[in-house]
């Protein structure tokens, strides 16, 4: 432990903007990445249930 | 794990894969969040000031790792992809394809904190030295794979044709980067390098190595994920993907 | 390798061997080229004007062309050979004689070599006839315009092979020709760094032997490789 205040931690010696940034942008992108995922997994998941109840209730009028 | 390394083949079809990637994601989320935490821990609390580079070397903690991932994932999608050309397993393909977004994106992420390093420690938000080219380069790769496989529309085609561009461009890497290292000897010394960084205190190295490890961690998880939702919209015509969705 | 087809139409008792092969692809390439100059000379003029443009956009200080000479001569020949790749397989794709070259008995892959070895006598040569004239106009010395043919010698085919592999798996591709960059660009950079490399080094003075060694086995290698690449790569693309 070496940080003697929080505010020392987050100016980094003057360099919080190149430290943070790089955290940050990373932080965010291994975020945003699986969110995409999942909004992409959720249009096929919908499309493949309006399917599934269309022949659900196809078989049902059979 | 016995069983899966038994039954391999059995899980070689997307309809056995599924459900079982589906179980393993969590997993790989947990192993990726504690790696990271003990990472930035190590990074941030262990990790001494360094000397000459104050506190921005920390930076190194994510723009290492991020680069040993995007060479990495590279030479593992190449591999797949390679499994797939050869044994015309359609799952094989499909994993090589899921894994290029994320080595795209850590290639991209290496050159940003790449950059933003840069800027503090040699004044100019580019340099041009041999790693950070080679990077530049390798994230070329990664995006005309991607642009390849978006531009035909038959997805075996389009399996096979990156597989022979993924293959193409594993043989070439090491080239490039010799080639791009020759370039930067003879041309500006030594002066300027990435290599340069702080002489390395064992903490340096275990928190870049906790950092790496998280990020494979993650790219399993996603890969994985994105393979899911490959599976999904490759096989809507079959019934078991109909089912697969709850 | 003998093959009892033949591409120029001998009977199937005639024997005309390996070289024969070639000699009849590159034969028709080339008949085929000089029915259509222009696509040819396109490229050719390419070279020209961006070689020209250069110093129109940076300066006509002497100094500084000579300086940036072998880098700009090399880039330009570079896009040059990468605007003809596309003609390598499209027309013989659309009057179908690409699926008789995949279904012949020849060999796919000497009929392929025999195509890139016709691309670069049609496209490859002429800069490396040209480029010693616009190394003029950037004021280089006889000898690195030497070195600047030896490397284009030695280069161009390099070129020719590598971007062949491109030219197959983008054949028929949505977004060609740009595709057809961003794929092949990045597997350039090697033969770029040494070719201009090899002339930048003789006019520094230390001599362009270790360029122009590297930049030959990078051919050696492309010789070997690039032809399997392409021939697969065509194979999945005609299925």
């Amino acid at each position: 432990m070496q940080w003697n205040s929080v505010g020392e931690f987050f100016t980094m010696g003057g360099y919080g903007f190149y430290v943070w940034g790089s955290f940050g942008v990373t932080a965010l992108a291994l975020l945003i990445e699986p969110l995409l995922l999942r909004k992409r997994q959720n249009e096929v998941a919908n499309i493949l249930r309006r399917e599934r109840r269309a022949d659900e209730s196809q078989k049902k009028t059979d | 794990m016995e069983n899966k390394i038994i039954h391999w083949f059995k899980y070689g079809s997307p309809q056995t894969f599924y459900p079982l990637a589906g179980k393993m994601i969590p997993w790989f989320w947990a192993l990726a969040a504690i790696f990271c935490i003990a990472g930035l821990w190590v990074g941030f609390f262990v990790a001494p000031t360094d000397a000459t580079q104050g506190e921005a070397y920390r930076i190194i903690f994510i723009h290492v790792p991020a680069s040993w991932m995007s060479m990495f994932l590279y030479i593992v999608m190449a591999f797949w992809a390679g499994i797939g050309l050869s044994l015309n397993t359609r799952l094989s393909s499909m994993m090589a394809s899921s894994i290029a977004p994320t080595g795209a994106l850590f290639a991209f992420l290496s050159l940003w904190t790449g950059s933003l390093w840069g800027k503090p420690m040699w004044g100019t938000w580019w340099v041009w030295d041999a790693r950070l080219t080679s990077e530049l380069i390798l994230l070329f790769l990664y995006l005309g794979f991607m642009a390849l496989q978006a531009a035909i529309d038959e997805p075996r085609r389009a399996d096979k044709s990156g597989a022979i561009l993924a293959l193409v461009g594993v043989v070439n890497v090491p080239i490039i980067y010799f080639s791009v290292k020759w370039w930067n000897t003879l041309h500006q010394g030594a002066s300027i390098s990435m290599n340069k960084a702080p002489t390395m205190a064992v903490t340096m190295l275990w928190g870049m190595l906790l950092m790496a490890l998280a990020f494979w961690m993650y790219s399993i998880a996603v890969a994985l994920q994105r393979a899911r939702a490959i599976m999904l919209e490759r096989e809507m015509h079959t019934d078991w993907v109909k089912y697969a969705v709850e | 390798m003998k093959n009892t087809a033949a591409m120029n139409g001998a009977g199937p008792s005639e024997d005309i061997g390996t070289f024969g092969v070639l000699a009849a692809v590159v034969r028709r390439d080339l008949l085929l080229a000089l029915r259509r100059k222009s696509e040819v000379m396109t490229a050719l003029f390419f070279f020209v004007i961006v070689v020209s443009l250069f110093p129109l956009g940076i300066g006509p200080e002497m100094n500084l062309l000579r300086i940036i000479a072998p880098g700009v001569l090399w880039v330009a020949a570079l896009l040059a050979t990468m605007l003809s790749l596309n003609r390598l397989f499209a027309g013989d794709q659309a009057d179908g004689t690409l699926e008789q070259m995949v279904l012949s008995p020849a060999p796919l892959g000497l009929l392929v070599i025999g195509k890139i070895v016709a691309h670069w006598l049609v496209t490859g040569l002429p800069l490396v006839l040209i480029a010693p004239v616009l190394g003029l106009q950037y004021d280089l010395s006889g000898r690195a315009l030497a070195v600047l043919i030896l490397s284009l010698l030695v280069g161009t085919p390099l070129l020719s092979l590598i971007g062949a592999i491109g030219a197959a798996l983008t054949l028929g591709v949505r977004g060609g020709g740009v595709l057809l960059s961003l794929l092949t660009l990045p597997l350039y950079i090697p033969a770029l760094i040494f070719g201009a490399g090899a002339v930048e080094a003789d006019i520094s003075g230390l001599g362009a032997s270790g360029h122009l060694s590297l930049l030959a086995a990078l051919l050696a290698l492309a010789c070997f490789f690039a032809p399997w690449a392409t021939t697969a790569a065509l194979r999945i693309a005609l299925e």
